[in-house]
């Protein structure tokens, strides 16, 4: 008795494990889905980095997303025009002109030597949460906050901090994908072109004499600018100038004109970052 | 017992994640938000329901004909799996819509303890067919219910602050221990009160 028992388990255990087996092959042979072989070559050239930049998630639905939802081949911003032209082949399709890379840079210069304080911020290292609280510890309410929200949020390394508690965004390891401009609650963080030779490290909309109080390298809407450098781009428009870029003038003589010396060069931005970095280094 | 009281047994009662406490992997790792948080009740609601099914068909005309009832865990195992990929390669070819809202949850779910655990509850209970398929039904939407309120906690907990070392995982379980003592509220004198 006890074998027969022994048969029907070993034999109905191993028909029905069969069965759906064999069953599932089956059902593979006839369900399968043709998958599009443009895709997977397509997520091989795409960085990897998985930013979603794009607005896909990841570079896999990205890669999915040209091939069937036919979406535009521009939209990776980190790997630029190299990888358009190697998808624009995959695809059959001309590679188009994309505007140049476009980088963040934080537009603020303002730390403790500089600038003015309401109160001293004690609570959470984070942007957002001191923006909640009256618009940030800063007179200033247009200024960097100096948190820690787009170190954190950059997917690449590309932004630090100095030894003045500034924050910089290193331009060649940026990969604009403008997530710490999206985090940024004040709007400090803007995307200026690679090329970028000068920013106006100022954010403050408020009026000049207001502005002098609190910060000693805010922008007063001097004008002083669009007058020494005419071909430069430079526009004052609510007591704060801002660069065109489309205009290719030299923007040097504004730079040295600039009386609250808040018109800098991108380039020292890059090597303080450097120094900093080292400096990281040097401490752990 | 009548179909509400078994759809109020599985859902309050006899919640699968905070009373009886199968499927906590899905439970927590699939909480963080609440989209997919949905995405995976739905996808374990659709294969319990289905499991239920099956699992009493082979129970009641393959083991006990043949007096091995014993084999019910290993074969519920084996039909469970096949089952769910088998699914998976239907909605794959007839619905690429649902295919993308709940195809990367059923593998996860092939062998779900969950998922067995109803099919071996059901045949504890001596349901017949259509009892075990509302069994199945409630007791996904029990686990849809416990994921979801589980999922917009800890979306409000990422705003909060938390001590380091209870960071992510460890509050997680805190706050599901939190909310299945809350759940002990619901007892059988709910069910006897309500049904009579």
């Amino acid at each position: 008795m006890i074998f027969i028992k022994i048969l029907y388990s070993f034999l109905s255990v191993t028909l029905i494990g069969g069965a759906l087996g064999i069953g599932l092959a089956i059902a593979a042979k006839i369900l399968v889905v043709k998958k599009d072989e443009r895709s997977a070559t397509i997520e091989e050239i795409l960085p990897g980095a998985n930013c979603g930049a794009c607005g896909y998630p990841g570079c896999s639905g990205y890669a999915d997303g040209i091939v069937n939802d036919g979406a535009e081949i521009t939209l990776c911003s980190p790997g630029g025009s190299e990888v358009r032209a190697k998808i624009a082949e995959i695809m059959g399709m001309e590679a188009g002109e994309a505007g140049e890379k476009m980088v963040a840079q934080v537009h603020c210069r303002g730390n403790r030597d500089t600038s003015t304080y309401t109160f001293n911020y004690r609570g959470l290292n984070d942007c957002n949460a001191m923006q909640a609280m009256y618009k940030g510890p800063k007179d200033c309410k247009y200024g960097c906050l100096a948190g820690d929200s787009c170190i954190k949020v950059c997917p690449v390394d590309a932004i630090g901090r100095d030894d003045k508690n500034r924050i910089w965004v290193n331009k060649e390891l940026c990969i604009s994908c403008e997530k710490c401009v999206d985090v940024c609650p004040t709007g400090v963080m803007q995307m200026i072109p690679y090329s970028a030779d000068v920013i106006v490290a100022c954010n403050s909309l408020d009026k000049g004499a207001k502005v002098k109080k609190y910060c000693s390298v805010g922008c007063i809407g001097c004008k002083i600018c669009e007058k020494k450098s005419p071909e430069g781009g430079f526009v004052v428009e609510n007591f704060l100038a801002t660069i065109n870029y489309d205009m290719k003038g030299q923007r040097s003589e504004a730079m040295k004109a600039c009386p609250a010396k808040c018109i800098i060069s991108s380039e020292t931005a890059e090597r303080t970052l450097e120094e900093v970095k080292e400096m990281n280094k040097v401490d752990g | 017992m009548s179909y509400i009281g078994i759809i109020i047994t599985f859902v309050f009662i006899n919640n699968f994640i905070l009373t009886q406490f199968l499927g906590l992997c899905p439970f927590i790792g699939v909480s963080k938000n609440v989209e997919s948080a949905t995405g995976m009740g739905m996808a374990v609601t659709f294969v319990m329901a289905l499991a239920s099914i099956s699992t009493w068909v082979i129970y009641n005309y393959i083991l006990i004909p043949l007096n091995i009832e014993f084999l019910q865990t290993i074969t519920f195992i084996l039909v469970i799996a096949a089952l769910v990929q088998f699914v998976e390669l239907v909605i794959q070819k007839i619905s690429p819509a649902l295919y993308k809202a709940l195809g990367i949850f059923l593998p996860l779910i092939t062998t779900n303890c969950a998922v067995l655990g109803i099919a071996l509850i059901n045949v504890r209970n001596n349901y017949n067919a259509l009892e075990s398929f509302v069994a199945g039904i409630a007791a996904g939407l029990g686990f849809l219910l416990a994921i979801l309120l589980m999922s917009t906690i800890r979306v409000k907990l990422d705003s909060e602050w938390v001590p380091k070392p209870f960071r992510g995982i460890p509050i997680a379980f805190v706050t599901g221990g939190l909310m299945a003592m809350a759940f002990m509220a619901f007892d059988n004198a709910l069910l006897n009160n309500l049904l009579g």
